[in-house]
C-alpha cells in the first residue's frame, strides 16, 4: 500500500505520471523531464516533496541530542539558520542525509528522506532513550504537513509577490540556508531558503490541509510543476547525493567526498571511523564522470581501467543542461583524479569516459554547494 | 490514435509496408511506447546493410530516466535509418508515426507482416495494459 501526499489528486488532475517511490505514489514527470528540467535551470519549478520527513526535535537538551547524532553541529548552529549533514551509524555508513533547521534555542526542524525515516525515528528515539532521556522530545509532523519545493532563479520573485512574512521583510531578503515564517495569500509558510536541485529556491512546509490551495497558487504564478524525473537529473547535474545511489549505510561521508559536511571535533556517532578515514584516506572515492554522447551509464555499470574494473556507477544521465552524459561512481583511490579515463560498461558496449571535477553544473554566480 | 495502415507489435514497434514489390517497409515506435519513455535522448541503430531478424532486437533506444531494446517486427535487411533521429531524438516523441520513423528495410519474408497486430488489435492490447 503506497502512502500518498496531501497533493496526490492535485498530480492526478494536472495529469502527472505517477510512479513507487520511497513507499510513496509520486509524480515522476509532468509535461516532460527536459521541459521541466529547462524550466528549473531558467525560470521556477514547482515539486511535491511531501513524501519527504518533518521531524520536530524539541527540549533542553536538543541541540546536545542532535550533536550527537548528526556529523554536523547543531550546538553551533543559529537560530533562523539550516545546515547539510549526515546521520551516520557506528561505522560511519550514511543512515540518511538530511537539512536540518534551527527554530529556536532548544527546537530544531529535521527533513529526512522518505524511505529513510521511520529508520532515523527509530534510531533517534533509541538513542533519545539511551543517552538523552526526558531532555528531548521527537514529533514527526509528516502527515499533518506539506512540503513543498519552488526552485530556479526566478523563485524568489515569484515568491515575493505572494508571501508577507513575519519579520516584515520580502522573502528574496533571506540568506541562502536560512529560514522565516509568513504567509502564502493568507497560508501559513515556513519557508527555508534550501533545495536539492543546484538552483536557488525555497522548501515551504504547510499544513496538509492547505498544500493544494498553495500549489494552486503557485502553479497560478507561472511556476512549472515538476516531476522527481525531473529532480533526479537537477540533482546529478549538481552532483547532490542520493540515498541509496551515492550513499547509504555501507559508504561514509569521507568516500563520498562530503568531508566538508562532517566535524572534525566532538563527540559524535560514528566520529572515530570518519576521523580515521579522513587522516589515512579511504580505498574509493565518489567521482563524476562525463561521456561523449547522450548514452547515459546508469547505477550498477561497472567502471573499469586497462581492462579491470576499479568501480561502479551509482547514477547517471543525460544532462540537459550540459548536453551530455554524466554519471556519479566509485573507483578505487589512484584512478580518482581529474582527468583520468576509464571505461563503462554500457550494455555490453565499452564507453570511454572522463573523470571531472564535481559539480558538474553550478548556477551562475555561485561558486560551491550550499 | 493507431494508424490502419501499418502493423503492430506487442514490443510496441509499428511497420508500414512502402513498396510491396520491393519487399521494403518503413518501421518505428508507437506513441504509446514514446509516451511511456517519455523524452528520448538517444538511439542505438543497426547500420545500412545490416540483418535483422524478426522478434531479435536489433537496436536500444534511450530516455532521459529509461532504456528499452528494439526488437525488429520482420527478418530483413537495413537499407536506411533516419539520421534525423541522432541530432533530433525529439521527432520520436513528437511524431512517432511519421517524422520519428527508425529505420527502413527490405523484408526476406513478406509473409511475416500477416501475423502481427492491426492498428486496432494493438489499441486493444495497450488499453489492457
Amino acid at each position: 500500500m503506497l502512502l500518498e501526499t496531501a497533493l496526490h489528486s492535485a498530480h492526478l488532475a494536472t495529469g502527472a505520471r505517477m510512479v513507487p517511490f520511497g513507499g510513496w505514489d509520486m509524480p515522476v514527470q509532468y509535461s516532460g523531464i527536459l521541459a521541466e528540467v529547462k524550466a528549473v535551470r531558467t525560470a521556477a519549478g514547482l515539486f511535491d516533496v511531501s513524501h519527504m520527513g518533518r521531524l520536530y526535535l524539541s527540549g533542553a537538551q536538543s541541540a546536545e541530542f542532535l550533536d550527537w547524532v548528526l556529523t554536523g553541529s547543531a550546538s553551533g548552529l543559529r537560530v533562523g539558520r539550516a545546515r547539510y549533514c549526515m546521520i551516520c551509524n557506528e561505522s560511519g555508513g550514511v543512515i540518511d542525509d538530511t537539512i536540518f533547521y534551527r527554530l529556536a534555542e532548544d527546537r530544531f526542524l529535521l527533513i529526512p528522506n522518505a524511505g529513510n525515516r521511520e529508520e532515523v525515528v527509530a534510531w533517534f528515539q533509541r538513542w533519545i532513550d539511551q543517552k538523552f532521556a526526558g531532555g528531548c522530545d521527537l514529533d514527526d509532523q509528516t502527515a499533518s504537513t506539506g512540503l513543498i519545493a519552488v526552485q530556479g532563479p526566478d523563485s524568489a520573485q515569484i515568491l515575493d509577490g505572494l508571501c508577507q512574512m513575519t519579520n516584515g521583510e520580502p522573502i528574496s531578503a533571506q540568506r541562502p540556508f536560512s529560514w522565516a515564517e509568513g504567509q502564502l495569500q493568507g497560508l501559513d509558510i515556513f519557508a527555508g531558503r534550501t533545495g536539492y536541485t543546484g538552483e536557488d529556491g525555497f522548501e515551504l512546509v504547510v499544513k496538509a490541509a492547505d498544500a493544494a490551495a498553495v500549489w494552486n497558487i503557485l502553479l497560478d504564478g507561472g511556476v512549472t510543476p515538476c516531476g522527481l524525473g525531473a529532480r533526479d537529473v537537477l540533482r546529478l547535474e549538481a552532483a547532490l547525493p542520493l540515498h541509496g545511489h551515492e550513499i547509504d549505510q555501507n559508504t561514509t561521508p569521507i568516500e563520498a567526498g562530503l568531508e566538508r559536511f562532517v566535524r572534525t571535533d566532538g563527540e559524535y556517532i560514528g566520529a572515530d571511523v570518519l576521523t580515521d578515514q579522513r587522516q589515512h584516506g579511504t580505498q574509493r572515492k565518489l567521482v563524476g564522470l562525463t561521456l561523449l554522447g547522450r548514452s547515459a551509464p546508469r547505477a550498477g555499470y561497472t567502471i573499469s581501467v586497462d581492462g579491470r574494473e576499479t568501480g561502479r556507477i551509482t547514477s547517471g544521465s543525460y544532462s540537459p543542461t550540459l548536453d551530455t552524459s554524466i554519471a556519479m561512481g566509485y573507483v578505487l583511490v589512484r584512478h580518482a583524479n581529474a582527468g583520468q579515463r576509464v571505461d563503462i560498461d554500457i550494455r555490453g558496449r565499452t564507453a570511454q569516459a572522463r573523470i571531472v571535477p564535481l559539480p558538474f553544473y553550478s548556477r551562475p554566480g555561485r561558486s560551491q554547494q550550499n | 490514435m493507431s494508424p490502419d495502415d501499418r502493423k503492430y507489435t506487442k514490443e510496441h514497434e509499428w511497420i508500414k509496408v512502402e513498396d510491396a514489390q520491393a519487399a521494403r517497409a518503413v518501421m518505428g515506435i508507437t506513441d504509446y511506447a514514446q509516451d511511456q519513455l517519455g523524452d528520448v535522448v538517444y538511439f542505438d541503430l543497426p547500420k545500412p546493410g545490416d540483418p535483422v531478424q524478426s522478434q531479435h532486437k536489433m537496436g536500444e533506444v534511450e530516455s532521459v530516466k529509461a532504456v528499452s531494446d528494439l526488437f525488429s517486427p520482420v527478418s530483413g535487411r537495413v537499407i536506411e535509418i533516419n539520421t534525423d533521429l541522432l541530432d533530433h531524438p525529439e521527432l520520436v516523441n513528437e511524431d512517432p508515426f511519421e517524422k520519428g520513423w527508425i529505420l527502413r528495410v527490405t523484408m526476406t519474408d513478406a509473409s511475416e507482416i500477416d501475423g502481427l497486430l492491426s492498428g486496432e488489435d494493438y489499441e486493444s492490447f495497450i488499453s489492457g495494459l
